[in-house]
């Protein structure tokens, strides 16, 4: 079975630069910009945990499986 | 078919709020008012309407606005002390433009003060109990048969223009047992508050119409919106932007103040005739009115003019009323809270003479008339 | 595509919460909850006292009742009363549940009217800038309490118990998953529900207690908390600073008072007093 791939978004707008899915996610897929926002640095990381999604405050970090190709 | 029999007029008052169509009573037992609660608590469940008794009167108030948003007519019951405890909330009624009625049964104040004895002590906190500018309806009826009728009216008068009523009794009437010939099936006048006729989408709650009074949709019925005491724009949100606060503030008095000739009852006698007009509400009109009977029947020209609505007041009305009298005279059981608002309207060359009672004592018809002819001396 | 839990929300974001809230992770949480129970907006009404928290049902798509301050309770209670046919839930916050808004609590426990109470404690008065409040710890800073706070606070969801709530429950925002799990359980759970949510208040309360980064403050909500089942095996020393987490309290033969009401109804119209 192949190995699930995931897309990250942050939308900008709505970020506060909290920095929580920064520092929760369990496999660095963020980076912080120079504002703290944060930014999808590395998605072919992401393992869909959604750790990042659920503790968003600001609903702004969205985890959606890639179709298979 | 109507039968006679002797009725309180706090029974009366629930009898009239069951004729309103009122489906959901929340309150707390303070005298004078307890009886209202009593009689709800007993006829409620028969007919399918709701009742609770509540932790206190903020919760009382706060159960009835939140059964109110839901479509039901609402209403509360209490006496001095539970009506201070109130007046948040009533501000918040009056902000949110949510219906309802709160009944308060006036004792002697202030605080704890004399719970069974009579008082007209709270028509000034009927006006501005509520911090901040907002209009309010209030009505003193002056007897039990008045006090069904009246309480129907207040229900009526919250639904049409989306606003709390307050309806004071006084402990004299509360208490007072009379003659009560009512037919239970009369057909009596409903009102129901405005239903927005447009798309969920397109409600406003709190649109600036033309009569200042917008539809309000009951939760349930698929318009979603949002209440809030805090000043809010006509879709129902927060807003500090200048000009909406100001034509939100301006259309919250106008909706009540401009509508004053429909909304003021009242019953004059003699009020064309007479040298010295009688201004006087609530129990305390019945000595009024049985002084001037007698005065009249020695040939001394007296009239009475009985506000049935306190608030809002009718300013051009008591002008033209009270123009050209040697004396008015404002007999009430407070230092003067009615009379200051005659002062304040009549011009200053009619002398206005408060009678004040705060003794917990009935102001008898004697006292009204010895005054009376010390006037015309 | 917005997520399918964002169908609850209103189309008014951002909302007005600072950097690193609590507030919007409840919010989710409760939005995950009510889409994975399928519920139906038009069915549903959302009340809220005063303060931060409070400010939720603003971004809510449902029938929304933003009342005073500590009064959420009473308001929620007319509107079940009046139609309990709908889902009513109640946000609310530490200082607007616990303290002036206290007695409404104990007494909404008692009543056990089938509604769902989530408080959100982040332990601070946050809308008016970091006072104490009765779920502030003892020693804890405030802007009332610059030298820490000499007030016992109290333990809400003990609290719950003690009034007769028929079910209680405390998460926290760490446990976001599990958050949602206890919305469920309590919405669920036919009667009032309390749910208490550990929450955070990095700016007013964090800032000054030593945990200014809202990072830091979830990983110190994370130490702070412990499962119902691990807790059993812990000693009192060891709970001491600790969130126990989970469903505390779920008593299901509890009368509920809609029901009673509408039972007394039947009894009286059917001529039985």
């Amino acid at each position: 079975m192949a190995k699930k791939s995931f897309d990250v978004q942050v939308i900008a707008k709505l970020c506060k630069a909290c920095g929580i899915c920064v520092s929760l996610c369990p496999k660095n897929v963020f980076d912080r910009a120079a504002d703290g926002k944060a930014v999808v640095s590395r998605p072919e990381e992401c393992i869909g945990c959604v750790s990042c999604e659920l503790h968003c405050p600001d609903f702004c970090v969205e985890v959606m499986e890639k179709e298979a190709e | 078919m109507a039968k006679v029999r002797l009725v309180q007029g706090n029974e009366a008052c629930a009898l009239g709020a069951l004729k309103a169509g009122a489906s959901f009573y929340a309150g707390y037992p303070i005298t004078p008012s307890t009886e209202i609660a009593e009689h709800m608590a007993e006829m409620m469940p028969a007919c399918g309407a709701r009742f609770v008794q509540m932790e206190d009167e903020i919760a009382s108030i706060g159960a009835v606005i939140g059964a109110a948003a839901t479509g039901a007519k609402a209403f509360t019951a209490t006496s001095g002390p539970g009506f201070s405890l109130m007046q948040e909330l009533v501000g918040y009624a009056a902000l949110t433009e949510v219906p309802c009625v709160i009944v308060d049964v006036q004792r002697m104040g202030p605080s704890t003060g004399l719970p069974t004895l009579s008082s007209q002590g709270d028509i000034q906190q009927a006006r501005w109990g509520s911090h901040g500018d907002h209009s309010v309806i209030a009505i003193a009826p002056s007897s039990v048969m008045e006090t069904y009728y009246q309480t129907i009216k207040a229900f009526n008068l919250a639904e049409k223009y989306r606003t709390p009523v307050v309806f004071l009794l006084d402990e004299e009437i509360g208490h007072l047992r009379e003659r009560f010939e009512v037919d239970p099936d009369e057909a009596v006048e409903i009102i129901d508050r405005k239903q927005p006729t447009c798309a969920p989408e397109e409600y406003l709650p709190y649109e600036n119409v033309e009569d200042g009074v917008p539809a309000m949709a009951k939760f349930g019925q698929g318009y979603r919106y949002h209440i809030t005491g805090l000043t809010h724009n006509e879709k129902g949100f927060y807003s500090s932007a200048l000009p909406v606060v100001d034509t939100f503030n301006r259309r919250l008095l106008g909706k009540i103040e401009d509508h004053v000739d429909e909304i003021f009852e009242s019953e004059e006698f003699f009020t064309d005739d007479c040298d010295v007009l009688l201004i006087a509400y609530g129990s305390v009109a019945r000595s009024a009115q049985e002084a001037m009977e007698e005065l009249r029947e020695q040939g001394l020209k007296v009239g009475l003019f009985r506000p049935i609505t306190i608030w809002p007041i009718h300013e051009e009305k008591i002008k033209a009323l009270c123009a050209g009298k040697k004396a008015v005279i404002v007999p009430e059981m407070n230092m003067a809270q009615y009379a200051r608002e005659v002062r304040r309207i009549v011009p200053s060359e009619t002398p206005v003479i408060p009678l004040s009672r705060v003794d917990s004592e009935l102001i008898i018809p004697e006292e009204v008339a010895e005054l009376v002819k010390e006037v015309l001396k | 595509m917005k997520p399918a839990y964002q169908k609850y929300f209103r189309d008014n974001l951002p909302h007005i919460w600072c950097a690193g809230c609590g507030n919007g992770i409840v919010m989710s949480a409760w939005a995950r909850a009510v889409d994975e129970l399928g519920l139906d907006k038009n069915n549903m009404i959302g009340v809220s006292g005063i303060g931060c928290s409070s400010r939720i049902t603003g971004y809510l798509d449902l029938h929304t009742l933003h009342t005073a301050h500590g009064r959420a309770l009473p308001f929620a209670t007319g509107a079940k009363m009046a139609r309990p046919d709908m889902d009513v839930f109640v946000f609310s916050g530490d200082g607007d549940c616990s303290a002036i808004g206290g007695n409404h609590f104990i007494h909404a426990c008692r009543r056990n009217i089938n509604m769902t109470l989530i408080v959100i404690n982040n332990n601070i008065y946050g809308m008016t800038g970091g006072q104490f409040s009765p779920l502030t710890p003892f020693g804890k800073k405030a802007t009332t309490a610059p030298y820490g706070s000499i007030d016992r606070s109290f333990n809400l969801c003990d609290l719950a118990i003690g009034a007769g709530a028929s079910f209680v429950a405390r998460g926290d925002i760490f446990h976001a998953k599990q958050l949602t799990d206890l919305i469920k359980a309590g919405y669920q759970h036919k009667g009032f529900s309390v749910i208490e949510v550990i929450a955070a208040c990095p700016i007013s309360y964090g800032r000054r207690n030593g945990i200014p980064n809202p990072a830091d403050m979830m990983q110190y909500i994370k130490e702070h908390t412990v499962m119902k089942a691990a807790a059993e095996k812990m000693s009192a020393e060891e709970l001491a600073d600790k969130h126990i987490i989970g469903v505390l309290q779920e008593i299901n033969e509890a009368p509920e008072y809609c029901e009673s009401y509408a039972a007394l109804c039947e009894r009286v119209q059917g001529g039985t007093k």
